[in-house]
Formats: C-alpha cells, structure tokens, sequence
C-alpha cells in the first residue's frame, strides 16, 4: 500500500516511486520528485524512441543466475573480459567520438583525452595491476597467532549496478563498470537516458565484446531506473546530481545495499596574489570550458580579493579571444549544452546576472550554445551561487583573505572538489587542514582525475564512497577475514585458559598471552639483511683472493 | 507532512518515526515498527528511570560548534584523549566487571577477556600506531606528476554518532568510539538502554576522562534514538540487529551520511569427519556459550553429517559437564539473559524444539537463566532455523556432504561469520570461495575476532562496513586526494597541450604524455642498494686495510 506523499509543486519531471516490496515487511515508502536543480542524471524522459521493451526483473533474475553460476569468478575469465574492453575501445574511438558529437557536438580532442584515453589508461592500469590486485591480502599477525594463517580474500559482492551520468556518459559508466567486472561481478549499466547517442552505442556495441549473460544493459529513463531499484541489488554505483542520489540511497536501504555515491556541488575556487596569474586563468579557464563546464569537477564558482578579480577578469578576455576567437559560437571546440531543460536553466542564470558580467554572456537557444561567461562582484544572495552551476558561467565572489574564503566554504555543503591556487604553502595548509572536500587541487583543475594514485569521490552532499586505480577494484569488492587456525596440540593447550571452569589463574596466563605489546618494527630488516649479506660475500671473496694469491 | 504509513500489526515495541524535516524538501517519511525479531538493540523501553532529561537538538548543536572550533583536529589533543581513555580502563576495571554483572551476571573471565582487555589490547595497538596511521599518505605516482606532489589527507568526517549493543556494553559502544576521536571526530555515544547498568556507568565515568565538549553521551531508548537521527550527523556507526539497522540506514540517507552497519545473522558452522573432535567440540561450544549466546558472531548453528551429529552430542555431553557441572545453573561461568522478553523469546524457542533436545533444554524464567541446549537432527522447517538464536541454543542440521552444506548457506542470507572445521585444504578453498560472508574462521570461533589486522564486519543483511585495528580509524576518516602542482614554465609548457584551439598535434603529445605505460617495479630497489652498500663499503676498508698494511 504505497501511502500519499505530498506532491512537489516545482516543475518535476522525474517521479521516482519506489514502491512496497513483500519481501520486507515495513519498506519504507519513498516517492519524491526530483527538483530542476538535478543536473546530472535521470531527469527528463526518454529522448529518443525507446529501445524495445525490457522485463527488468528478467535482467535481474539473469544476472542472478549468472553470479550463482559462479562464472565470473575465476580470474582468467575477468581478465578475459577486460581485454575484450580494450579491444572495443581501441577498435571504436571513432564510433565514440561520433556518439559524443552527437550528444554534446563534443571536440575530438576532448573525447578523446577526457573519455576514450581515459578509460583506456584506466584500463591498461587495472590490467598491469590485475594479479597484484585480485591476491588474497596476507596482513602482518602477532606472535599469538603464528601458527595461523591470517588472510584477507576479495569477495565480489554478487550483481552490481552502476548508473552513468549523460556529462560524461562513456567515463563515467564504463570506469566504474570496468572496476566491477575486474573484482568479478555481474554488472548491469544503465546509460544515461540524456545522451542519446552514446546510450544507444553502448547498447549496441558492448554487448558484441563482453559476456552477455555477465553484462546486462538496461536503456532507459527515471521509469526504468524506479523499476530496478526495487530489486535487490548487492551493490549501486551511482554517478549523478545530488537528489536523485538521496533517492537511489534511499532505496539501496531496503535491502541493506551498499552504494558509492558520485554526486555534485559547488567547487570553490580560491586565488591569492601570489600566483602566476596568466598560468592560474588558463588552468581556471580550461577547468571550466572543457564541456562548456557540464563537468562535476569543474571549478564553479572563484574566491579571490577584487585585485586579484580585476587581474583575472582582463586575462581571461585575452586568453578567451584566443582559445575561442571573437566569435565563441563558431570555435569548434566548445560543446553545446545537452538539451532545452538546461539550457532554459543556464539561460536564466545569465539573465539573473546581467548587471555584474564582465566577459561574455550571450547565448543561442537554437543552438543550445552558451558562451563562456565571467560573472563578477557576485554575492551569496546571487541566484547563481544558489546550485551547481553545470555550464561555462564562472561567478567570482570577493572575499578578503584566505580566512574569509575558508569561513566562506565551511558555510555551504561540502564540495566534491577544492581548488587552491597560492605559491603560499602557509595558505595551502590552511585550507587543507581547515576545509572539508572530497578532493583537493592546488594549482591546478581537473588534473587529479589523471592521477590514478589518487581516490576520487565526495564527502557529504558531495558523495559517499570513492573510485579510480585500485580503489576502483575494492569499491566492487568485499574484503572477506579469514582467521585459519589448526588442531596442534601447543595451540589448544595454550588457548585451554579460555574454557570454563574460569579460574583466576587461567584468566592471568590468557590475558597475558592476548596483550598487546609494541612489536619491534620489522620494516628494514630485509634491507638489514642485504647489507650483511653484500659485506659477507665481499669478505668471502677477498678471504679467497687472500688464500689464492697466499698460494702463488 | 507525514505520510500515513500502514500500521504493523505484530507485537512491536520500537516505534521509530523519523519525520520530515524542513531542510530537504521530499524528506521519505520512515515509520517502522521493529518486529520481535530485533535481537540486538533498541528494542525495549528504557528500563531503569530516566536520565535527567536531555535536550538532544542542544547536544547535537553543541557537538557541531566543538567540531567547528577545530580542538578536536590536533593529533596532540586526540592522543591526549586516547591515553586518558586507557587511564579509565586501567582504574575502573572492577567496576566495568561489577556493571557487567548487573547487567548480565558476566563472570570476571568473560568480562574480561571479551571486554576490558579486549578494549585495552586495541587501544595499545591504535596507541602505538597513532602516528603512523594519522601520517598523510604519499601513493607512488607516474611520471607525469614527478614534478607535482599527490598526497591523501586523513580528514574527521565531523561529528560522528556511536551507537552501542547491550550484549558486550562495553566493547560495542568504546571501540568504535576510540576509533572517531583517533580519526578527529566529535563523537556522539549512544549506549544501548537495555544494558543498565553499563549505560549508567558510561554516563557517569566517561566525562570525568574524556574532554566533555568533544564527547557526547545521551542516554535513552528508540525515542531519543528518533530523535537523534533526524538530525544532521556526518557519520552514523550502529550495532545492533538488522531491522533497526535498516531504519537507521533509511534515517541517514536524509543528510547523505555514510554508515557502518555492524549487524547479525545466523553464522553457520560446518564440520566434517577429519578433525580433532575433542578440541572441535570445545571451540565450537566455548564460542556458543560465552554470554549464554548472546553474541553477535556466536555459532548459530551447525551443518554436518548424521555421525559427526552423534559424535559432537556424545562428546558435548561430557564437556559441557566438565565445564559448567552436573547442574549448570549453579555454575559461576554461565551469565544470563538480558531481560524477560528475550527470555520469553528463547523459552519459545526450547518449547518448540522439545522433540529433539539431545542436550540441556532446561530454564528457569525467575533466574533469566537458559541452560546450554543442544537440538538434533533440525530441518530449515522448525522454528529453529528462522532467525538468529541470541541464546544458548545450538542447532544440528544434518547435511550429506560440503556441497551440500554451500547449497544451504547460499540459500540464506549471508552470514556475518561462517565458521569451518576441517582439516582438508580443498574443503576449506571451496567454502572460501562458493559462499560469501563477513568473516570466515577455520578450525575455530570467535578468536579471528581477536586479530587487529583483520577487518571485522558483515557483509549483505549481516551489515556494511568494517572496523578494528587500522579500520576502525580508517572508517571514521575521510581520505582527502589532493594532487599539488606549481607554476614551473615546463609543467606548464608541457601541459599546454590540453589547451584550445586545439589541433591534432598538440592532442598527440598530450596524449602521449598521458599514456598509461606498465612502469618497472622499484619494489627491490633500496634491497639492492642496501646490498651495494654493503659491497662497497666492505671493499673500501678492504682496500683501506690494503694500503695500510703496505705502508708498514
């Protein structure tokens, strides 16, 4: 009995129901309307015609089946799939360059280097890394259990979903999918619905290059998407705006799934006087411009002193005529906005603005083109500091001083990145240790995401979880403790203390045994071991010199 | 507006009903009553009479402002905590036993054993890590960020509520706790209401060790427990049992707060015909009946053949005799159930199972007392074998063989330990790798528990989310990426690639810098050098001695 929510009067276009499962007696009853300001995901209905229907619960009831069967276990046959992927990569870079002009008139450099080699690199890493990464983990044990083995094992969860979002709508499914298949799940993508040529590649071609019966596409909008999340599901990636992403959470709890959250906000930037300020707008720039700032990492909104505004505000121009010509509209290389909704929605955040612009701020609803936008003297009570700004409007806020900016930061939400430009390692310290985010660049934009060394997600209303390298394999796999004891004799004997009848004595000699002391650091005695053993075969060989030339 | 949920109809006592809150606009209405079956936690009301009144939106607002004025942040501050809360340990053990026996007439071994040493073993240990585990890491990166510095920060999550059990009072609620404030958080404790007597003494000895602003205690049941989830917390780590942990996950995705869940579950035991029986019996029942079973990672329940079932009886006959005497409710060593409607529940149990007690079966509702039980020949019909025991009750469901038994494990939800008694290496790979569950401990119970370097935690219904040893700080932190770069004219140069107009040229080399490339392992390196060392030094004082010995 699925229980009258109140209706959200906003201009809602996803309805989201997740209804009462039988399975669990008291499911909570969850039916919430997206609001406007979901930029990323699942809102909208489906755009092009709609692939042949699709009896979800068979999807699942097949992956199901598919994981019981236990052939995406063994690791030959994941490797398998993975260089399979590879293979599709390489063999489709112009099928995925076309899908993504088609989405968003994409550039082939930007398809390229933040989609396709991207997902390539990824790749070529978790398979140079695949043997290393899927071993059983031996941590280090305490003398009480030296006769033991102590192993932890890399379970996979079982059938997994990962969501994709329509801004990057290659990366952002098949990283995450590549990561579950490597930790050896079943995997059912859902392509964003927005992109529509991408979403229909994906259907078309994956499947002629992995394991059908292991990979399960699901095309499709908010309907198909309410429609899998009542079923069970051992884990949900999800990559998309905040609200929707309190929805997914919301239904992961009914059957205790765990998910990994990849969701939004408003990135600050901040910028001190310290910085090479033609190296630092240019840094700022591309950050922003790459996808017409349809990025989650995209710096959103500049804190900086009004010098520091006044200097990045005159660059800009000169680096903008140069990057984009006079006529931005008719530069290549800038993407168009995904569809009408956000248009209508940047549109807005641009009239709004209209006193404080100070580069840019035309626009072509035909076209669904935005110019590259600097907003200055901005505000909090700015309707554009209100949400994620998901396009190529780039507020700056002046703020004093680095404390301001900080203070300024710790009273939002939190955001999924924090860019620090400053020479200033004091400044530096001060954010990192007084801000909250899920990820920090100095310097920079953007080039974290290259570094695969580094976990990416969010913290707070940015996110829950994190991928990327390796922390991709362990976000798909549970880490599965095994404690490996045998029967011998001395080991019973000496945890017999632990049986009734409970004496004092027996108590002291277990409590003895089971105390915690600092073990001696063991760490350099290979490299202890080395140098005796360089020293020794030295002497031994100048002792045989000293013999054979005594013996001449 | 609350949404009218329909009413459960069973004998629910718990009544959490998390409601809208003006912040986010479609808050999902959470109204569930936990069922009888809720064996852990939160279920009851407050036994022993109230607490002083406490305005919980007041503790949780002041919990924040200590956050927000950062004293918690100081490695300095928290080690200072932590010692402190060593002290505690080490001056109050008598009256940690005396709570315990309130509570649950514990005996001194078990009491210490499970709580107060066990707490103190893993405070050492995070003691003598502390400075290592807090230390920034500093992950290997490629060539292309040589000039740069990657570096992930251990960030607090902020304020952090700890929710405790009422089987191990002590453990449960302290151990997590210790982990928040070594990681920096604002930690909120919430001891189960059901163990009396250990709330009251926490309530009451805690704040005279730990800094009172940065440390929090609310006393109470479901209704302070309602009251405490609608508000904003950044981390909700909860034991208990799986009804309520699904209400306290519904409750956190509100505010997108990340959770532990540390739930239950029917751990299985599987023993097949090439053990010690002796030393198999013992450790199977040791781990049954420390807390009369009421033990979260106790044996629930055994699979094996109809002669190891005969086997196992006649030899527990004897060591249950040797342990607890001719009549165990006069031993010393048996604790009791923690209160009247868990009694109720256990008796119905024993009733319904009269046919085929091989063992024990008797109880005494005056005493709460439940003697060790031992059932025969079960099917997955009886009553038996719905949920988790939570009691001295062992279970034997004959099965033909191993497969058989994966069959019956993979047929339930996973469990948080599956514990295996055989001596056969191939035994052991199969159950390891054809069922999933938290944990897994072979050839013994509960002592995995004991090992630091192993995560603890469950996995689908039995949990999400691990803890101990490095864990439990790791869980309450934040890994913070954050990738440094500066304004060096080669970066820069190098770089720039990525800047438009972009062109096919300046793709190629970017994306050749890129390109992700199997690097030479560098594991070996500082063995090698530490060797050469070794080899050069000794051929220097070689060649020192050489000269010396010629100039004489």
């Amino acid at each position: 009995m699925p229980a009258p929510v109140k209706q959200h009067a906003s201009d809602s276009e996803v309805h989201i129901d997740i209804d009462k499962d039988v399975g669990y007696n008291e499911t909570p009853v969850i039916k919430i309307d997206s609001n406007k300001h979901d930029t990323m995901n699942g809102n909208g209905t489906l755009a092009h015609s709609k692939p042949k229907p699709v009896n979800i619960s068979e999807v699942v009831q097949k992956a199901r089946n598919t994981f019981n069967s236990g052939i995406t276990r063994p690791l030959d046959w994941r490797k398998k799939q993975l260089k399979s992927l590879l293979k599709m990569y390489e063999e489709n870079k112009n099928a995925m360059i076309d899908a993504l002009v088609k989405d968003l008139r994409r550039s082939k450099t930007e398809a390229i280097l933040l989609e396709v080699d991207y997902l390539i690199n990824d790749l070529s890493n978790t398979l140079n890394n695949f043997d290393e990464w899927t071993k059983p983990e031996q941590p280090p044990k305490g003398i009480v259990n030296v006769l033991d083995d102590v192993v932890i094992y890399n379970d996979p969860y079982g059938v997994v979903l990962v969501v994709g979002a329509w801004n990057y709508p290659l990366q952002l499914l098949l990283l995450p999918m590549a990561g579950a298949i490597a930790a050896g799940n079943v995997v059912i993508v859902k392509p964003s619905e927005l992109a529509v040529a991408t979403s229909q590649f994906i259907a078309e071609t994956l499947p002629k290059y992995l394991d059908n019966d292991a990979v399960l596409i699901i095309e499709g909008g908010p309907e198909e998407m309410t429609e899998l999340l009542k079923h069970k599901l051992d884990y949900i990636f999800y990559t998309g705006g905040t609200n929707v992403g309190k929805i997914v959470y919301a239904a992961a709890t009914k059957h205790l799934t765990p998910v990994t959250l990849e969701l939004g906000g408003k990135s600050p930037v901040y910028i001190d006087n310290t910085v090479d300020m033609e190296v630092t707008v240019k840094r700022v720039l591309w950050g922003k411009f790459i996808n017409v700032g349809q990025t989650c990492i995209a710096p959103d909104y500049i804190l900086c002193s009004k010098e520091v505004q006044d200097k990045f505000v005159e660059i800009s121009k000169n680096v903008l005529k140069e990057w984009y010509g006079e006529d931005p509209q008719k530069s290549p290389d800038l993407c168009r906005i995904i569809n009408n909704r956000h248009f209508s929605r940047l549109q807005a955040l641009v009239d709004a603005s209209k006193d404080k612009i100070a580069v840019g701020g035309r626009y072509d609803a035909q076209d669904r083109f935005v110019a590259p936008t600097i907003v200055k003297n901005v505000t909090t009570s700015d309707k554009i500091m209100e949400d994620e700004i998901f396009g190529p409007i780039l507020p700056i806020v002046p703020v004093e001083n680095a404390y301001e900016a900080i203070q300024f930061i710790n009273s939002r939400e939190k955001p999924l990145v924090l860019y620090v430009f400053s020479t200033n390692k004091e400044v530096t310290k001060k954010l990192v240790e007084n801000t909250s985010s899920g990820g920090m660049c100095v310097n920079d934009t953007v080039m974290q995401m290259g570094v695969d060394t580094l976990p990416f997600g969010g913290v707070g209303n940015s996110g829950i979880g994190a991928y990327h390298g390796k922390k991709s394999f362990d976000t798909f796999t549970h880490k599965k403790s095994c404690l490996v004891r045998n029967f011998a004799a001395i080991g019973e004997k000496l945890a017999s203390g632990r049986y009734p009848p409970y004496s004092d004595g027996k108590l002291k000699l277990i409590s003895t045994l089971m105390k915690k002391r600092q073990a001696p650091s063991f760490t350099y005695l290979p490299h202890f071991i080395a140098f005796a053993l360089g020293v020794g075969l030295s002497y031994g060989i100048f002792a045989w010199q000293k013999v054979a030339s005594e013996e001449l």
